[in-house]
Formats: C-alpha cells, sequence, structure tokens
C-alpha cells in the first residue's frame, strides 16, 4: 500500500515546490516592478504638474506606504482573487486582463494543437531513421528557424502571404472573423510563426530523448528479437524517453503565454503580452505585476505537468 | 556425420572508424555447430567474440559491416538475407542472451510482455498459449514463484533472475541456436552457478545449438562441448573443451590457463630487525552507512562492527559479494565515506574520521585506487598532469623536478616516459589501470587500497598488475588492502582475508589455506563456488540446499 502511494507522494511534493516557486517569484515581480524607474503619478499628471500635486496624488493612490506593506497587501489581494486596481484608468486589472488573457490563450491553445503532433511526428521520425535524408533535413530545418529570430519569420510571412500573394490579411485583429473560414484566415499567419518558433526546439529535444532510448542496450535486445523499426522505437524507447519529451514540450509551450510579445505586436493581437507592453509604457504597476504574476503560473504549472508526467511514466516509482 | 546447423566460413567483418579509418575486426574466421552442440567463444577483450555472436544473427553494432564470408543457420544464408529476411529469423531460428540482462529489460514495460514480445512479432501463438508456455520455462529455469514472476517489472527481481529470464525469454520462440553473450559475467559467484545450471539443463533437454561467449576458461568449461580460442579476430586454436583444458597447443591458450592458475603468494618471513610491531592499519569498531543522520546514526546502514588489524609490510584481502559492503570498507577507512562509530588507525595514529579534518601528512599515508581507472582518470588531462597534481599537493614539487618525478613514476609501473604526453582515453585498459596506480604511488603512501583494481580487466592483463604490485610491494614497503570477488586474485596477493557478508566481517582466514579452514557456512558456500577448470566441476558439485537458500538465493 505504501508502494501505491509513493509517486502520489513525490506529486504532492513537487506541488508543494511550484507553490513555495509561486510565493518566491511574486516576492521578485513586485521589488522588480518597484524598481522601475520613473513614477506613475508623475506620468499621469504630465510635465507642467506641481511637486505638491504629485504628492497629493500619490498619497491618494497609497504609494507613500513602506513597500513591504504595499507587497503583503497585494499578496492577500492575490490570494482572494483581487488583481487590484490600474493606477491609470481606475478600472479594476482582472477586468483589463480578462478578455486578453482569453484571446492570449486562444491562440497559445491553437499552435499548441498545431505543433505539439507535428513537432513529436518529426522528432521521432527523425530519430526512427537516422542518418536518413528526412533526418537531414528536419534537422536543417529546425535549425535555421531556430536561427531566425521570430520577427523575421513574422515579417517575411506577412511579406509573402499578405503583400504579395495577398492570400491572408496582414492584421488578425478587426478583421471580419464571422464564419470557420474567416476564423482560419485570420488566425493563420500567428499561429504558423508561433508553430514554427515552438516546434523547432521541441522536435531537435524529441529526436535526442528518443535517440538516446535507441541505443541503450534493450533496444538492441528487441531488435535481436526480430522486431520491426518502428516497434523498436515506439514500443520500448519511446516510453522511456517520455519524461524528457515531457519536458522539453512544457519548456516550448511555456514560451506561448509570455514571449508572444513580438508576435501580438507585428500581427496587432489583443493578447496578455501586448497588455503587459503598455502597461510598462504607462507605469501601470498593477497591472505589470498582474501580468507577469500570470507569466508565471503559466510557466510553472506547464514544468510541472511536465514532472508529474515524468514521475507517472516511470515504474521505479510506481 | 549429420550436417551443422550452423557455418561459418571465413567471415570478415570491418568498421570505419569516426576519422573514416577501416579496421578489421574479424579476419576469416570459420567454424561449424552440430545440432544440439554447444561451442565456446573466448577470448579477452577486443578479440571480436560477441561480434561473431552477433553476426550469427545477421546483426553488427553501428559502423561494422560483413564484408566477406558466409554464415549459413539451417536452410538460410544469413550473409545474403536482407534486414527484413533476418528480422523474421532472430527470435524464432536465432535468439540471444544477452551480457547484462538488467540493461536488457526494458524498465518501463512488466517482464512477461518482454518474455512472450518474440510470439507476438512473429505471430507464432496466441497470448494465453504464449503465457502459459513461459511459466513452464519460468518452472524449468528453476525461477521462484513461476506463476506470478512475469507480473513484475524488472527492477523488482534481483539480477539472477532477470538473467535466466532473460534466457526463457530466448527460448519462447523455439529457436535452432542460442547465444550466450557473457551471461554470466555480471553475476556474483554464488548466483553464477543456479544460472548456469538453470541453463545446462534447458539446454540438454531441448536439444538446441548454443554459442557461448565469455572470457572465463573455468565457466565454459561446464557448459561447452567444444571452444574456439579468439584473439584479434582470428580463431588461435579450436579444441573439445577436453582438449583445450589438458592440451593446449597455442602459446595463447597456455597463457589464457597459465592465468587462471596464479602463483601463490608467499607471505614474507617476520623482518627480525624491525621493533615496530604497530600495525600499520587497524581499526576496531568500525560503523559505517549512507543517508540522512538520525540522532548520530546514518538511515541506511551498511558497515556493522568491523575489526581487524594489518602488519606492516602485508597484504589483506576482502572478498565477498557484490553488495557485502567491500567497497564501502575502504571507502569508510580513506575518510569518502566517514564512519560514525569506530576507529580507523593508520600506524598507530587514530585518523579522523571525514576527509576535510584530516591533515595532509594523514592523506598521504593511505591512497585508494579505484576500479576503473576510464573513470578515475579525467579524460581531459594528460598523464603527466594526472600524475603530477599529487607530487604537487604533498610534496609541493613544480616544474622540472616534478615531471622527473613522472617519469621515474611511470617507470616504476613499467610505462614508457613518453607517455605523459598522451591522453587516458589513449591508452589500453591495462595501461590506464598501471596509471591510476602511479598516481597513488605518487603520494608516497604506507598503505594502498585496492578496490577491485583487477575486476574489470582480461586475465592475463589483470595477472601482470598483480605481479607488478607485488614488485613494487617489495621495492617500496608497502602494505595493500586488496578488495575483490575474484578468489584466485586474492589468494595470489595477500596473506590474510576477510569474508564479508552484508557488512559484517563472517570470518578471517590465511589467504593460502582459504578452503581448508574456513568454517564459517557463507565462506564455505563462497569458496565452494569459485568454478574450476574442470569439465565435471558444476554436475559434481554438491551444495547444501540450506546454506544456498541462506545466502545465495537473490
Amino acid at each position: 500500500m505504501r508502494q501505491a502511494l509513493k509517486p502520489w507522494f513525490l506529486v504532492l511534493q513537487r506541488l508543494g515546490i511550484a507553490f513555495l516557486t509561486l510565493i518566491i517569484v511574486s516576492f521578485a515581480v513586485f521589488f522588480a516592478t518597484e524598481l522601475l524607474p520613473g513614477d506613475v503619478a508623475e506620468v499621469l499628471l504630465g510635465q507642467a504638474a506641481t511637486p505638491e500635486a504629485v504628492a497629493a496624488l500619490r498619497e491618494s493612490m497609497g504609494l507613500d506606504e513602506p513597500a513591504l506593506s504595499r507587497f503583503l497587501g497585494w499578496l492577500v489581494g492575490l490570494a482572494g482573487g483581487d488583481l487590484g486596481t490600474s493606477y491609470v484608468n481606475r478600472m479594476s486589472v482582472a477586468e483589463l486582463i480578462g478578455g486578453r488573457l482569453g484571446n492570449s490563450l486562444q491562440l497559445a491553445g491553437i499552435v499548441t494543437l498545431v505543433s505539439v503532433p507535428v513537432a513529436l511526428t518529426l522528432g521521432i521520425g527523425a530519430a526512427m531513421w537516422r542518418g536518413s535524408r528526412f533526418d537531414r533535413a528536419v534537422s536543417v530545418l529546425t535549425i535555421s528557424v531556430i536561427s531566425v529570430p521570430e520577427f523575421m519569420v513574422a515579417t517575411l510571412a506577412v511579406l509573402i502571404f499578405a503583400v504579395w500573394l495577398d492570400w491572408l490579411p496582414a492584421l488578425s485583429f478587426g478583421v471580419n472573423a464571422d464564419g470557420f473560414w474567416a476564423m482560419l484566415r485570420a488566425y493563420a499567419m500567428p499561429v504558423i510563426t508561433l508553430s514554427f518558433v515552438v516546434s523547432a526546439q521541441m522536435i531537435r529535444m524529441t529526436r535526442a530523448a528518443v535517440i538516446e532510448t535507441i541505443n541503450t542496450p534493450y533496444v538492441e535486445m528487441a531488435l535481436l528479437k526480430g522486431a520491426s523499426r518502428s516497434r523498436m522505437v515506439l514500443r520500448h524507447a519511446l516510453p522511456n524517453a517520455l519524461g524528457p519529451i515531457a519536458n522539453a514540450v512544457a519548456l516550448s509551450l511555456s514560451y506561448l503565454v509570455g514571449g508572444v510579445i513580438i508576435v501580438e505586436t507585428i500581427f496587432n493581437y489583443p493578447g496578455v503580452a501586448k497588455l503587459m507592453v503598455d502597461a510598462v509604457s504607462t507605469r501601470d504597476l498593477p497591472l505589470i505585476q498582474s501580468c507577469a504574476m500570470i507569466f508565471c503560473v503559466s510557466y510553472l504549472s506547464l514544468i510541472t505537468l511536465a514532472d508529474m508526467v515524468a514521475i507517472l511514466s516511470n515504474p521505479r516509482l510506481r | 556425420m549429420t550436417k551443422p546447423r550452423v557455418t561459418v566460413k571465413d567471415l570478415q567483418i570491418g568498421a570505419t572508424t569516426d576519422s573514416g579509418r577501416d579496421v578489421e575486426i574479424i579476419k576469416g574466421v570459420s567454424f561449424d555447430i552440430a545440432p544440439g552442440e554447444i561451442i565456446a567463444l573466448i577470448g579477452e577483450s577486443g578479440s571480436g567474440k560477441t561480434t561473431i555472436a552477433l553476426s550469427l544473427m545477421g546483426h553488427t553494432r553501428t559502423g561494422c559491416q560483413i564484408r566477406g564470408g558466409q554464415i549459413t543457420l539451417g536452410d538460410h544464408e544469413i550473409t545474403g538475407l536482407t534486414e527484413r529476411q533476418r528480422a523474421a529469423l532472430r527470435g524464432t531460428k536465432v535468439a540471444y542472451v544477452p551480457q547484462s540482462a538488467a540493461a536488457a529489460f526494458n524498465p518501463s514495460k512488466r517482464i512477461m510482455d518482454q518474455v512472450i514480445e518474440i510470439t507476438a512479432i512473429h505471430t507464432l501463438m496466441s497470448r494465453d498459449a504464449a503465457e502459459k508456455k513461459a511459466v513452464e520455462l519460468f518452472r524449468a529455469l528453476a525461477l521462484p514463484d513461476p506463476d506470478d514472476i512475469g507480473a513484475r517489472y524488472p527492477h523488482q527481481v534481483s539480477g539472477g533472475q532477470l538473467q535466466r529470464l532473460s534466457a526463457a525469454m530466448a527460448l519462447i520462440g523455439d529457436p535452432e541456436l542460442v547465444i550466450f553473450d557473457e551471461p554470466t559475467t555480471a553475476l556474483d559467484v554464488t548466483t553464477q552457478i543456479e544460472v548456469l545450471r538453470a541453463f545446462k539443463s534447458v539446454m540438454q533437454q531441448s536439444g538446441i545449438s548454443g554459442v557461448y561467449v565469455s572470457h572465463d576458461l573455468a565457466v565454459v568449461a561446464q557448459v561447452a562441448d567444444r571452444i574456439l580460442v579468439l584473439k584479434g579476430g582470428e580463431v588461435q586454436e579450436e579444441g573439445t573443451t577436453e582438449q583445450i583444458l589438458e592440451a593446449p597447443t597455442h602459446p595463447y591458450t597456455r597463457e589464457l590457463l597459465a592465468a587462471f592458475d596464479p602463483v601463490k603468494h608467499e607471505a614474507k618471513p617476520a623482518d627480525p630487525s624491525r621493533h615496530d610491531q604497530t600495525p600499520i592499519l587497524e581499526v576496531s569498531h568500525l560503523h559505517a552507512g549512507y543517508g540522512d543522520i538520525v540522532k548520530g546514526e546514518p538511515t541506511v546502514k551498511i558497515l556493522k562492527d568491523i575489526n581487524f588489524k594489518l602488519p606492516r609490510g602485508r597484504n589483506l584481502g576482502v572478498i565477498g559479494e557484490s553488495g557485502s559492503g567491500k567497497s564501502t570498507l575502504a571507502r569508510a577507512i580513506a575518510g569518502i565515506l566517514p564512519p560514525y562509530q569506530g576507529d580507523v588507525l593508520v600506524d598507530g595514529h587514530e585518523m579522523r574520521p571525514g576527509l576535510k579534518a584530516r591533515s595532509k601528512e594523514e592523506l598521504r599515508r593511505a591512497q585508494i585506487v579505484f576500479q576503473l581507472a576510464d573513470t578515475a582518470l579525467n579524460p581531459s588531462h594528460s598523464i603527466g598532469a594526472i600524475l603530477g597534481r599529487p607530487l604537487g599537493f604533498y610534496h609541493g614539487l613544480k616544474g622540472r623536478a616534478r615531471e622527473k618525478r613522472v617519469i621515474e613514476l611511470l617507470d616504476m609501473v613499467h610505462l614508457p616516459a613518453n607517455i605523459r604526453h598522451r591522453l587516458p582515453g589513449e591508452l589500453s585498459g591495462g595501461q590506464k589501470q598501471r596509471v591510476n596506480f602511479a598516481r597513488a604511488l605518487a603520494a608516497e603512501p604506507e598503505l594502498i587500497l585496492c578496490d577491485e583494481i583487477t575486476s574489470a580487466l582480461d586475465t592475463v592483463v589483470a595477472a601482470a598488475i598483480i605481479d607488478l604490485l607485488k614488485e613494487l610491494q617489495s621495492e617500496l614497503d608497502l602494505s595493500y588492502m586488496f578488495i575483490s570477488h575474484d578468489l584466485s586474485t586474492v589468494e595470489a596477493i595477500c596473506d590474510e582475508v576477510l569474508v564479508m557478508y552484508k557488512g559484517e566481517v563472517v570470518e578471517a582466514l590465511p589467504a593460502a589455506e582459504m578452503s581448508a579452514r574456513a568454517e564459517h557456512p557463507y565462506s564455505r558456500l563462497l569458496i565452494s563456488s569459485i568454478p574450476q577448470l574442470d569439465t565435471g566441476w558444476l554436475a559434481s558439485l554438491e551444495r547444501d540446499p540450506k546454506l544456498v537458500e541462506q545466502f545465495a538465493m537473490r
């Protein structure tokens, strides 16, 4: 009985670590944003503001309290689901983020659905036929995608598909998105660009993890039992490569939530990343902090999920 | 004469190295195997024995190709088949028992699924029928709990059991030929006997032909009908087992046999001119273990109350099977694993338990040499740098003086001076072990702890290392603590032997009369389990089943 509970204990332990990390991260986020140069009161009142007016505004916004007490207040608010109020337009941060987060998650979800199956198939295929033309083609492709920054990919995509060929709209937002076909057209370019960027790393990591297990004696044993190549890879190598593959996928996907600033900006896509960029330019601390926390939470949950997959796929821990 | 089941004619296998150089691995090997016959391929590492064995399955490891010759198995000419046709033969006509079953079983799949996989790949029978057959094989191979052992994962059974399970995996498809690739090398001697017996009885009953790859002549003598002695990819000598053991004609075969029969160590007579009777090493009530320390004791206790004395100029052997705590004892004495109770005295001087607490002088006096020179030598440092470091650390030698001493040390271990510019990867296994030993000598120690230093070497190379150790002992007034699972090596160099079992010393014996004087049941079992160069040894060996159950059923 104790043996059967062991992996669940490990999973619980892993969740505990994730929670602890989150607390530490929230501390770092809060004080890092405190260090941002400039002051929201000055930004709001403009250049002509008198020092007295700035001081009064600061006091009314509670900015003159010590940083630590503001941090604790913020943390308590976060725990209760209150993300605070925007300094700039006095709207609730939760409301500001709400719609944007939905947009971002929708984009991330579609990219995940497209890129993960493609990346795993290509990575496993490349490992299965290592050294073949297919493998070399995949390697060249992934390396070139990794080496080209995504704004290049995005700009080129706009140039080719929107300007020269005129197949797709250059902007995803604001175009008429009624009907399946129109939506597909609207999402096509951001999805393609992001899929390119996140798949490349996944393909390489998957290939490496599978090749590592192909070189083990038990896969050679499968060969000596007369197993076909696909049986060797899919039945013997792959189950043992699940842990590293899950980690590679999680790392790549975590990029989707936080790292899409450039893509969202180029395609004018109203996601959280774009919201955060706008918040930085207005020194809207509650908004910045909440966005940062959202990125951290999604990153942490992906990594934790991958670790749990690794724990549960290992019979030695079962 | 009946038609042979396997014919190998002028087999040539070559490899292309990473640098594009062509190497011949097998240079024209020919032999036949009759139905029901077991033939042994014997030779040191690099002799090509495994390469030949794998080629019988139409398989070569990455980089190697069959370049010439013919392999015929029954009606199939393996050398002329496509990969797909060869795959169809694997498991059904020819099957494989790997060297390390622990590595050859997929850790993430249940044992039964792997044992009957051959029947699924080649669609030989229904799953129920296959499982039934597997259980019969488990029973025939004397595995415990044959009905349920298949439901376990590989990490849940012992090494000896896994090795027998891998034989079941090979036999499930009723092959005509089974290849055993050093199947007992990774096992303890007490376990090895059960496995050898199980293999032998199954093979005799089924009339399957076998190829038995090994470096151990004594093991081969128990199972093989004929022996092929290989060296450098060529057959040196071929003959029946009796012929090879009793009337070897080739000098290399004689060398192999000689390495097996070591010159017994003669204890040096006590030096009367010496007045200091303080033992060089004294260990009393030593306890050590791993894991978190709770109330001053580690959670996993390994060594329990170890006591012994090693007089200066004498050698102490420590024997026992894997997991008995031999290496832990060396680590505890060296201070790598600080003991939590008990004392270690070197030349009457009490050593502090931890490595960090010991002074340079204390460290210098007792040096440790590890089993695997491959991992003990930094692969990116030159031999000169490896030997130079302790010279600088202990003796403050620099520049030309250091280089001079490095050359002296290399000379002591019979290596040429110019080897100091090379990297460990460019040396042979025996050369690396010599460098590993020279590094311990650099400190000018009085006591050297040798942890299985000959276990990874071929018999001929290992015998040369033992000779070197003896020679250096008389020159440099050293004392050795020699840890090994190989009793003949221990006999060759030690004066006294400690037998360890589960972290305790069960008996201390004079090395020369180990078998005659052993009283503790475990020492008797261990000593009687050492294979002898005698074809009838396994059959005539009688073991008390109670003893075996008590100490060897793992």
